[in-house]
């Protein structure tokens, strides 16, 4: 029986997405979905819609609104097909720590286990790629699911929700009475930090003569930037960044010493194996990072600070694993340790640093031969760049050097799939970014090998007329696996090579601003045109072929077997 | 590689088991023994896994299943840390049932819980060690049918699942 205050499931799916105040929804229609997209035909105004051209699109569109702005992304698709293709997405977030709420529709109830037109079991398929998922039957358990699914994703470790949505749920009638979720019994979310570990950690940290701080993506999402600044400040220890912690910490701070990892700097790797306390802040020892385990800062006493208790001693044993939010864990150590400083331990940083320089940066930066490198491209975007704009890149050799040489100065201004690496993931993810701010400055940062994965997305750019910068760098090739042929694979190079569509004529056809840069000579000016330009802009700049990224730490290595070349 | 119990408390929501399962699929590891029931307390479930691996591999399983966000509490014990018990039944025919099977049975505490024309069900409880020599004999005796539960325990821990509730 229909009341007067009832209205339909659909209505309730969008009052209750305008409840947790989502601003922007990416996603793509279809018949088990199409409910939702009628009413939302009538909250045009209170919340917008980017129609991608791929729910993949969608997804990573929403990763990257939600990685720049600390907020929820909301990605909407149809049932079978649609929801398959939010998978990689959903195992993106989920290993990047990235909140998301997905909202699939679904076949109707009493169709289900039937195999119906596009069916699929995709809480079933996403459960081991989702931070939670739900199936909504009834059109009564919708506000709650949602608000439940809100909850999930931002607080604690954030990740991906997906919500299944039936279509008799969503078309039935049922109040609208949206309780935002406050927490429930079996997901605690806050743990008091033990006063026991900080105490610990601080004595370790005072007797100390070589300690080192790495701090990964936690110290964003946990919005700790200044405490982490504050320690470093007090205590005067050399802090690298992981892939995804780049930002957390300004690179001018003085104390800060570099990047971690396969294709991080020279000193920050090789040094891991002669400190003696390493203060490991919101990472996880992932095994680019590590490389080989079983030599990995044996030296050191590790202190974790560390929301996620599976991951304290997951990878690395810990002498000192304080549980709970990095912002509290760091403010009450700032508070516990001395003043101290490390000139000769960070002079050993920064000696180290020279030799990179010179074996690599300079070969980079200022390159004697002819062809164009990547790393002088990454260094004339710094000149022009705003002190607050976003890189966001794809998954290759373009990435490694982007964020290599990319002048890092705020936070969540790195925005790149880490730990799935996921080709495909800058273009959708740079116009989520750019979506969530017009006025940012948004780099987008792409191989020739990946942005074909998603280069359907540059008509979701088109439509939107995000002004979204694609720096295309093409080298012909898959690079970063024939990097790896070159290398490890007695330069057979297996299918790598591309033989690339005009990519000019491509974004012309989009109705993109596009350039091709070919010489040295114009690259700056080109670049120049690129961020002065109202509106998206497609640069191309034709790179060597055959370059490598260095240094290198190769797979079953030691951090300390980091190669200059 | 030890013997290792694991408890789960978790709410009865669809799914549970599914997502408690792929902990161990993903990471190669064979579930020995699973059993699930309600709890003492209402709407909340306990599952009971038994599994032989490395005492890191357990640690790092029941951090895993602690993750997933309707599960309440997960812990585990080595055998000298749970009472436990299995239940066994072995299905043999009536025409077999000799004097030299009833001492047998009388020997190996067993109960005849059910008898039939064609065929007599035997029930045993105890750890698999003795249910398992009451079957090697009972294969010389027509065995038809043999079912073994899996593992229930109690943890030696003075706990209740009030305690992990509050
Ligand atoms: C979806 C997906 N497929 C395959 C890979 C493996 N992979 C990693 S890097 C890479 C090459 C990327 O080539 P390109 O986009 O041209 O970037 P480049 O390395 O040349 O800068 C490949 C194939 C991946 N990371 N993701
Ligand atoms: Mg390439």
């Amino acid at each position: 029986m229909k009341e007067e205050s009832m209205i339909r499931g659909a209505d309730i799916v969008v009052q209750s997405l305008i409840a947790e105040q989502a601003e922007i929804i990416f996603g793509y229609p279809g018949g088990a979905i199409m409910p939702v997209y009628d009413a939302l035909y009538d909250y045009h105004e209170q919340i917008k819609h980017v129609l991608t051209r791929h729910e993949q699109g969608a997804i990573h569109a929403a990763q990257g609104y939600a990685r720049v702005s600390g907020k929820v992304g909301v990605c909407l698709a149809t049932s079978g097909p649609g929801a398959t293709n939010l998978i990689t997405g959903l195992a993106d977030a989920q290993i990047d720590s990235t909140p998301l709420v997905c909202i699939t529709g679904q076949v109707a109830a009493h169709l289900l286990g039937t195999d119906a037109f596009q069916e699929t079991d995709v809480v079933g398929i996403s459960m081991p790629g989702t931070k939670w998922n739900i199936q909504v039957r009834r059109v009564e358990d919708i506000a709650p699911a949602i608000a439940k699914g809100f909850y999930i994703a931002r607080s604690g470790r954030p990740g991906p929700v997906l919500i299944d949505i039936t279509k008799n749920a969503q078309v039935d009638f049922g109040q609208m009475n949206y309780t935002p979720c406050l927490g429930f019994r079996s997901y605690k979310v806050h743990q008091p930090i033990d006063p026991n570990a900080i105490q610990k950690a601080s004595e370790l940290i005072k007797q100390a003569k070589r300690p080192y701080l790495l701090f990964g993506q936690g110290v964003v999402l946990g919005k700790a930037e200044t405490e982490l600044k504050f320690f470093l400040d007090k205590t005067g220890i050399p802090a690298a960044s992981t892939l995804l912690g780049s930002g957390a910490l300004s690179e001018d701070h003085p104390n800060y010493v570099g990047k971690l990892g396969m294709h991080g700097n020279y000193a920050p790797n090789l040094l891991t194996n002669q400190c003696d306390v390493l203060i490991a802040v919101g990472m996880r020892f992932d095994d680019r990072v590590t490389g080989d385990l079983k030599r990995y800062a044996k030296q050191a006493k590790v202190i974790h600070l560390e929301l996620d208790a599976a991951e304290i001693n997951k990878n690395v044993k810990v002498e000192v694993g304080v549980l709970g939010d990095c912002k509290e864990s760091l403010s009450m150590l700032t508070e516990a340790v001395e003043q101290g400083s490390h000139p000769e331990w960070l002079g050993k940083f920064r000696e180290l640093e020279q030799m990179e320089k010179e074996a690599v940066m300079q070969h980079d930066i200022t390159p004697t031969k002819v062809g164009l490198t990547m790393g002088e491209v990454i260094s004339q975007i710094n000149r022009y760049k705003a002190d607050d704009a976003v890189l966001v890149t794809d998954v290759g050799q373009h990435q490694m050097i982007a964020w290599r040489y990319f002048h890092y100065k705020k936070t969540r201004t790195q925005i790149t799939s880490g730990g799935l690496g996921t080709m495909g993931f800058a273009l959708p993810a740079a116009l989520g970014a750019q979506l969530h701010d017009y006025s940012r400055q948004v780099i987008c940062v792409v191989g020739d090998g990946g942005i074909q994965m998603t280069i359907q997305e540059l008509g979701a750019i088109m439509q939107t007329k995000a002004p979204v910068k694609i720096v295309l760098l093409n080298n012909n090739y898959l690079g970063m696996v024939r990097q790896w042929q070159q290398m490890f694979f007695d330069k057979r190079y297996s299918f790598t090579e591309l033989d690339n569509p005009d990519f000019i004529k491509l974004a012309e056809a989009y109705g993109i601003k596009a350039q091709k840069v070919t010489e040295r000579n114009t690259l700056t000016e080109s670049i120049e045109d690129m961020l002065i330009h109202d509106g998206p802009y497609f640069l191309e700049v034709v790179v060597e072929k055959e370059d490598n990224v260095f240094p290198m730490i190769a797979t079953g290595c030691s951090v300390e077997e980091v190669r200059l070349s | 590689m030890k013997r290792y119990t694991i408890f789960v408390i978790t709410e009865n929501f669809i799914g549970i088991l599914n997502r408690i399962t792929i902990i161990f699929t993903r990471r190669g590891i064979n579930i020995d023994a699973l059993t699930a029931s309600e709890s003492s307390v209402d709407g909340i479930h306990r599952i009971t896994i038994e599994v032989t691996t490395s005492e890191e591999m357990v640690v790092h399983l029941v951090n895993q299943i602690e993750k997933i966000i309707d599960v309440i509490k997960a812990f585990y014990h080595e055998d000298s840390g749970v009472v436990y018990q299995e239940i066994a039944l072995y299905k043999i025919p009536v025409a077999r049932l000799d004097g030299s099977l009833e001492k047998i049975i009388r020997q190996h505490h067993a109960k005849i819980i059910s008898a039939e024309q064609e065929f007599v069900v035997l029930e045993v409880a105890g750890h698999k060690e003795q249910t398992q020599e009451l079957l090697e004999i009972l294969k010389g005796y027509g065995l038809l049918e043999f079912a073994r539960s899996g593992r229930v325990a109690v943890a030696k821990r003075m706990r209740t699942i009030d305690q992990y509730l509050s």
